[in-house]
């Protein structure tokens, strides 16, 4: 076990390598250079943007060089300031000398995208293990064709619309719930309850819209690897030594369906940090898509490296927690029989 | 063939996006209005016999910005996945024939892609170019290779060691004929299914950046600009708002449905 994590970590090595070129090449892909007279042809970069970005990214410097100093202050985790925003810090807070702190952007923003996607994969696995397995037991009923249909079209509705619709339904005409933001106006002056509800009642449609999708496609994946192993040769055993049917799935059946679903949430985090610019900005919320998005539209180039480095990352960590708590929870692997 | 005439999913796809596509080609034919003509005196009108999905903002006729915005949305999901289709295919056969370090160079490119967040990347090399159809169908391409080159790979990691094929190998068959006689045919299968689904996955990243003002530029009509257009006026013009989703919903469906049924279908497994 000891062994195979040592050698997943430094897997991410190599991998870390990659998403930095990556990012870099795309970087360079701004017309010519953002130095060159393309790019003042283009409206949306002033003389005074691309002198910043000259500095900052060295561009006068060979292409190689470039690369080295850029990933030499990325490994210092410094991702320099925001062109807009007042020159915020793009990672992390910095102190000037007066003491001041002035927080960073994906500092202020990263935990707003990760509370609104932990809520949601939560949501997810609870609704889907049940919808799934729920379809599984009654496959070719009428209970199994309603939730496939809800599969399909959950899979098809476009979110943003969706979201607009509800927009407009709950919070527009009948204003049952809050739809831009995640405070209240006076929210400092609640009760610790108050501002909890608050928050809640501020999330509720943000994190229907960004886990519909992820609910349908994890449905579908429970559905289908319940029938599986409903069978497979252990069930038809367990159930002719006279296990009643209850307990043969849902203790046998799915604990072996749900597993995977320990590598499926791994997978599908750069879909659901990718999702929340779409979510956060409808909403107005401020997460880390929303800025994202803010910088896409602003052109602000230090802001747009940092979150595609720091999302990759995220992605990176993401799928090494759910590799080892699938070792962790397969005995197999745990032993080390397989690897 | 006949099995796919009795499947209800893959016929109800292939309707739906027949459908579509008609209407589509005959676009310039049936739509009642230049989708682009802006008529200060209609402005806002609400669906009727003389505009079916009534007018927006500017006195367009919506019905006839959903039929030009149909052309949008299908020639972006052909597009795209044509681009990625081809890409998946080349990067996965010469890893899955050579296997060695060429797959594992390969793989691990393809670990790197699918680590950093699709919709974030597509964002961020559009804010480095300049929001066009065709540079969102080049992004949109470069980006959803992934799945196509993993199952390439698969499908020639399972076939390379058939007799058929270390037959032509013995008998002097270049690489590349049999990649392309007796590799990719018998890969098809999958090939086809992946393709259908992710043109459904092409179609809502398309009308998602449209939406966001990121994709297709106005005055062309796209189903997400129609839509993001109707957002300012949902309170008193829902039909701005109903009918581009809709249409997105129902494109998306049918490709999802064509794709999943033509798994069923053209499955061995299921043949009996």
């Amino acid at each position: 076990m000891f062994s195979y994590l040592i050698k997943r970590i430094l897997w991410m090595v190599p991998m870390l390598i990659g998403i930095s070129l990556i990012s870099f090449f795309i970087m360079h892909l701004a017309p010519g250079d953002v130095t060159s007279s393309e790019a003042s042809f283009n409206p949306r970069a002033s003389e005074e943007s691309r002198q910043k970005l000259r500095e900052l990214y060295n561009l006068d410097k060979p292409v190689i060089i470039q690369y080295g100093l850029w990933v030499k202050r990325i490994v210092q985790l410094d991702f320099g300031n925001s062109f807009a925003s007042h020159q915020k810090p793009v990672l992390w807070e910095r102190k000037d000398k007066s003491g001041n702190i002035t927080k960073g952007l994906i500092q202020e923003s990263l935990p707003i995208t990760l509370m609104i996607n932990l809520i949601g994969i939560f949501i997810i696995f609870s609704i889907s293990i049940v919808l799934g397995s729920l379809s599984a037991i009654s496959q070719n009923t009428w209970i199994d064709r309603s939730i496939t249909l809800f599969v399909f079209v959950g899979f098809a509705i476009p979110g943003f619309w969706l979201a607009l619709l509800l927009m407009y339904w709950t919070g527009v005409s009948n204003q049952w719930l809050p739809i831009s933001g995640l405070h209240s106006p006076g929210f400092e002056s609640l009760s610790s309850f108050g501002q909890f509800t608050d928050l809640l009642k501020h999330l509720i449609l943000p994190v229907s819209i960004s886990s519909l999708s992820g609910l349908a496609g994890i449905s579908l994946y429970v559905r289908n690897g319940m029938l599986d192993i409903l069978h497979q040769d252990f069930i038809t055993t367990a159930r002719s030594k006279g296990l009643e049917e209850i307990k043969v799935v849902f203790i046998h059946a799915l604990k072996n369906a749900v597993l995977p679903l320990i590598t499926i949430v791994g997978l599908s985090i750069p879909g659901l940090i990718g999702g929340s610019v779409i979510a956060e900005s409808i909403f107005a919320i401020p997460g880390m898509g929303k800025l994202f998005y803010d910088s896409v539209l602003m052109r602000d180039f230090p802001v747009i490296m940092g979150i595609l480095t720091i999302g990759s990352v995220l992605t990176l960590i993401g799928n090494l927690l759910a590799d080892i708590g699938y070792a962790w929870a397969d005995p197999r692997v745990r032993k080390g029989l397989v690897k | 063939m006949s099995i796919f005439l009795k499947n209800p999913l893959a016929m109800s796809g292939l309707i739906i996006i027949l459908a579509i596509l008609i209407l589509a080609l005959i676009a310039p034919f049936i739509a009642p209005y230049d989708p682009n003509f802006i008529n200060i005196e209609s402005i806002l009108l609400p669906p009727s016999i003389i505009h079916l999905m009534g007018t927006d903002g500017l006195g367009r006729d919506v019905f006839s910005r959903m039929l030009y915005g149909a052309q949008i949305s299908l020639l972006v999901g052909f597009v795209a996945v044509g681009i990625a289709t081809i890409i998946g295919v080349i990067l996965g056969s010469l890893a899955g024939f050579y296997r060695g370090w060429v797959d594992s160079l390969i793989m691990r490119f393809v670990d790197i892609m699918l680590s950093i967040p699709t919709f974030f990347l597509i964002l961020a090399v559009i804010a480095f170019l300049t929001p066009s159809i065709w540079n969102i169908m080049i992004v949109i391409g470069l980006t959803s290779w992934m799945g196509v080159t993993r199952l390439v790979r698969a499908e020639f990691f399972s076939l390379r060691q058939r007799e058929y094929v270390l037959a032509a190998e013995t008998m002097g068959s270049n690489h590349f004929s049999i990649i392309m006689k007796h590799l990719l045919p018998n890969s098809l299968t999958p090939i086809i299914v992946s393709s259908v689904l992710g043109i459904a996955s092409a179609v809502l990243v398309e009308s998602g950046l449209s939406f966001l003002g990121l994709g297709v530029q106005a005055p062309t009509a796209s189903w997400g600009n129609i839509l993001t257009d109707g957002k300012e006026y949902i309170q008193f013009a829902w039909w701005l708002s109903l009918f581009p989703g809709l249409a997105i919903l129902i494109t998306v469906l049918g490709y999802n449905l064509l794709g999943e049924g033509l798994r069923d279908v053209l499955d061995p497994k299921n043949k009996n």
